[in-house]
């Protein structure tokens, strides 16, 4: 500390690399990692006799070559995006909630239940309506788990899971009875969605839906709540020591229950386009267990919201090239799982390399420093 | 002191580098189905060696297989969400496929519908009896096989074989479909012996081996010594249930493997039969019809050979029934028939044959099986 203070700023040099060098540790170890990820399966394609270097083309090719790759690895980044923010935003008090899922289901029926009576209402006006029936639903729904958690010390993680299971029960209960389509006969679906109802394209040229921007938008939104505003802050005391945070007379009550909330509206509107963009009902085949794997995102992005971002793209382009893996090299489809395990394995383990290299550290960069401690 | 410390990053960056150009240059890589006329896609729902529905194709697929001008490519484990229409176009963007098999009932609406009408030169081939022309692009078909028939066969080898006169039935959901094979496979048990019963246990998803399992278990334990499913993958239930000693009968595909002993017969689909000729027909520059369905007589279903428990009494019966059904005409829901809550279903002389419209949305379960839809 002293040392910093008074060694003078080397304003002067123009690149400024002791600023980014720091930042810089934050992309450089997890770029690394991915990298020894990559290698460390490369040696398990070697011991089964396949090609890493036709493990990799076909992931790129699939993936992230063609604009038809781009449609199928960002059409299934779109409900990825908002079922992390499920798990990150109440990361942030130090809640593990894992029941993202059950948000998803419950958005998801009541977007298209409320859908099915909405049949001569334009879109401009039903099609919000849709939109926060399914961010109430799971607001509600995973706001509950932070209020058993505020008020009957009820650990969120169990509740979380078991209330998903609860919640894909009921959806099944409600499309099944109560809001079955009577036309859908071997498989129970509410009413399909009138044409107005329905989300299309994004005018990108590629097919994907408009879930992909509100999921981008809502990754950089949750960021700003979390980082640049007193409300973000507040929460993140209360994350790091909650005894502080009351001492401090923060509200983290209400805090919480808010953070619990809000990520289950994200989720909920997940089910909202799933049900809007893709399906045009709800039915059995929406619960797609994307809010697990929203729980793998946040975790790897260290519940930062606007890593989410990357991680998502990345993910999805590996599961979007599980196909060509099976068809050209004929590996199982549990290929692509157990190439993303390894990759998150080797990620989880950089996490200890942060702070063990000195040329990320600002007082490195600096000039007249003395010989590197 | 900077270069030093730069060394082995260095030398892992350039190995990255190295390995991302490799992979960069290599990414045209291809020339993978060139040599073939003709590429048809299978898409399963579920793992392709199930012993279940997915396997039923997957069967299929590997008859396509064996023909000469066509390539193959599969690709199982592939849910009902936008995942299949990027696995369809895929296989069109990639692998030049122009005849596509996505198999599971889920896939049809909105995937293939969403799919099709972009893809006008590929022809989407659905396994269930959903297209209409008046709905539905011509570039998609439906096929579907009254499987039923198949269940009520299995029935009578269950009512010769059973000693307690209590069947059982495993059920993902209570749909149409399934509650036809419930309903058939009970009506045939009663051809031998009017006194029998079936247990029915709706499992509420299609592929749960855990329930399936504890719901093959309740079975046993009231005393059904004969049980059937309808779920994807009838493995669990059938390996449960022969681990009881229950007689078990085979759905989708040919369980006797799983349980030698045990296994009487099992109602199958042909899906071999239908897919050499759907893609004959495209070879031979055809086309193939919208809307097809078969039973027994049409090679849509077949039979699992008779197991080493069937007696020769139940064995007559089976072959009789089965000339009758191929003759054609031959209804399992006929009059007098009431459902289990005591309504009328069919009265004395009526008859719903297995072509019978009404029966795609039966949404009963008849009088002797124990069970409830709702």
């Amino acid at each position: 500390m002293n040392e910093l203070a008074t060694t003078p700023l080397p304003s002067q040099s123009g690149l400024g690399i002791h600023k980014w060098m720091p930042r810089l540790e934050f992309v450089a170890i997890p770029i690394f990692a991915v990298i020894c990820g990559f290698l460390i399966f490369s040696i398990f394609l070697v011991l089964l006799g396949k090609s890493p270097i036709d493990f990799f083309s076909l992931v790129y090719k699939a993936g992230f070559s063609t604009p038809f790759s781009w449609q199928n690895t960002l059409s299934r980044a779109a409900p990825l995006l908002l079922a992390a923010l499920c798990v990150a935003l109440p990361a942030k008090l130090g809640l593990v909630v894992i029941g993202g899922e059950g948000a998803i289901a419950l958005g998801a029926v009541a977007a298209g239940a409320l859908g099915a009576y909405l049949t001569n209402i334009p879109g401009i006006i039903a099609l919000p309506l849709l939109f926060f029936s399914a961010a109430i639903t799971g607001a509600l729904w995973i706001g509950f788990v932070g209020f058993l958690r505020i008020k009957r010390g009820v650990n969120e993680t169990i509740a979380s899971l078991l209330m998903a299971y609860i919640a894909i029960a009921i959806s099944n209960h409600l499309i099944e009875s109560v809001f079955r389509d009577p036309a859908s006969l071997n498989k129970p679906s509410t009413a399909s969605l009138s044409e107005a109802l329905r989300v299309g394209s994004m005018p990108i040229g590629i097919d994907v839906h408009w879930g992909f921007l509100a999921g981008i938008v809502a990754c950089i939104l949750s960021w700003i709540l979390i980082e640049k505003t007193t409300l973000g802050f507040s929460a993140r005391i209360a994350g790091g020591n909650i005894r502080a945070a009351q001492v401090q007379g923060l509200p983290v009550a209400k805090l919480i229950i808010g953070f619990t909330a809000l990520g289950g509206a994200i989720a909920g509107i997940a089910g909202f386009y799933e049900v809007t963009a893709v399906h045009g009902s709800a039915n059995a085949s929406v619960f797609a267990g994307y809010g697990y794997t929203g729980i793998l995102i946040a975790f790897l992005a260290r519940h930062n919201a606007l890593a989410i971002i990357p991680i998502t793209i990345m993910l999805a382009g590996f599961e979007a090239s599980s196909g060509l893996i099976q068809r050209r090299m004929d590996l199982p489809d549990a290929t692509i799982l157990v190439f993303e395990g390894i990759v998150f394995v080797a990620i989880l383990f950089s996490e200890t390399l942060y702070g063990r290299f000195r040329f990320f550290k600002y007082e490195y960069w600096q000039e007249g420093r003395k010989a590197p401690v | 002191m900077i270069k030093k410390n730069f060394t082995r990053r260095t030398f892992l960056g350039t190995s990255a580098t190295a390995l991302g150009a490799t992979a960069l240059a290599t990414s045209g890589l291809t020339g993978f189905a060139s040599a073939a006329d003709l590429t048809v896609g299978f898409i399963y729902v579920g793992p392709k060696d199930d012993f279940g529905y997915n396997q039923a194709h997957a069967e299929g697929a590997a008859a396509v297989k064996a023909m000469a001008g066509v390539t193959v490519i599969e690709e199982e484990n592939v849910p009902e969400t936008v995942d299949v229409q990027n696995t369809m176009e895929s296989m069109i963007n990639f692998d030049g496929a122009t005849l596509l098999f996505p198999t599971s009932f889920g896939y049809f609406d909105p995937h293939i519908l969403e799919i099709a009408p972009k893809h006008p030169n590929v022809r989407f081939q659905h396994a269930a009896g959903l297209w209409s022309a008046d709905k539905h692009p011509m570039n998609v078909g439906s096929y579907f096989g009254y499987i039923g028939m198949g269940q009520y066969l299995n029935g009578i080898t269950a009512g010769h074989a059973t000693k307690t006169k209590k069947i059982g039935f495993v059920a993902a959901k209570p749909i149409p479909q399934v509650l036809l094979n419930i309903n058939s496979f009970l009506l045939g048990a009663r051809q031998v012996d009017p006194e029998i019963t079936c247990q029915v246990i709706f499992t509420g998803e299609w592929s749960l081996a855990v329930k399936e399992a504890e719901a093959t278990n309740a079975l046993a334990d009231q005393g059904c010594d004969v049980i059937t499913c309808h779920v994807d993958g009838p493995k669990v239930v059938m390996e449960t249930a022969a681990g009881r000693d229950a007689f078990v009968c085979g759905y989708h595909a040919n369980q006797g493997p799983l349980a030698p002993e045990k296994y009487l017969t099992g109602a199958e689909w042909n899906w071999a039969s239908i897919y050499t000729g759907m893609v004959k027909t495209v070879q031979d520059g055809g086309s193939i019809d919208n809307f097809v369905r078969g039973g027994l007589a049409e090679d849509f279903i077949k039979m699992s050979p008779l197991g080493p428990a069937v007696s020769d009494a139940a064995r007559a019966q089976f072959d009789a029934t089965k000339a009758q059904i191929m003759a054609g005409g031959f209804a399992a829901i006929k009059g007098p028939l009431k459902d289990n809550k005591g309504n009328v279903i069919a009265t004395d002389g009526q008859s719903f044959v297995e072509t019978d419209i009404a029966l795609e949305s039966m949404d009963y379960l008849v009088e002797g099986v124990i069970g409830s839809i709702s």
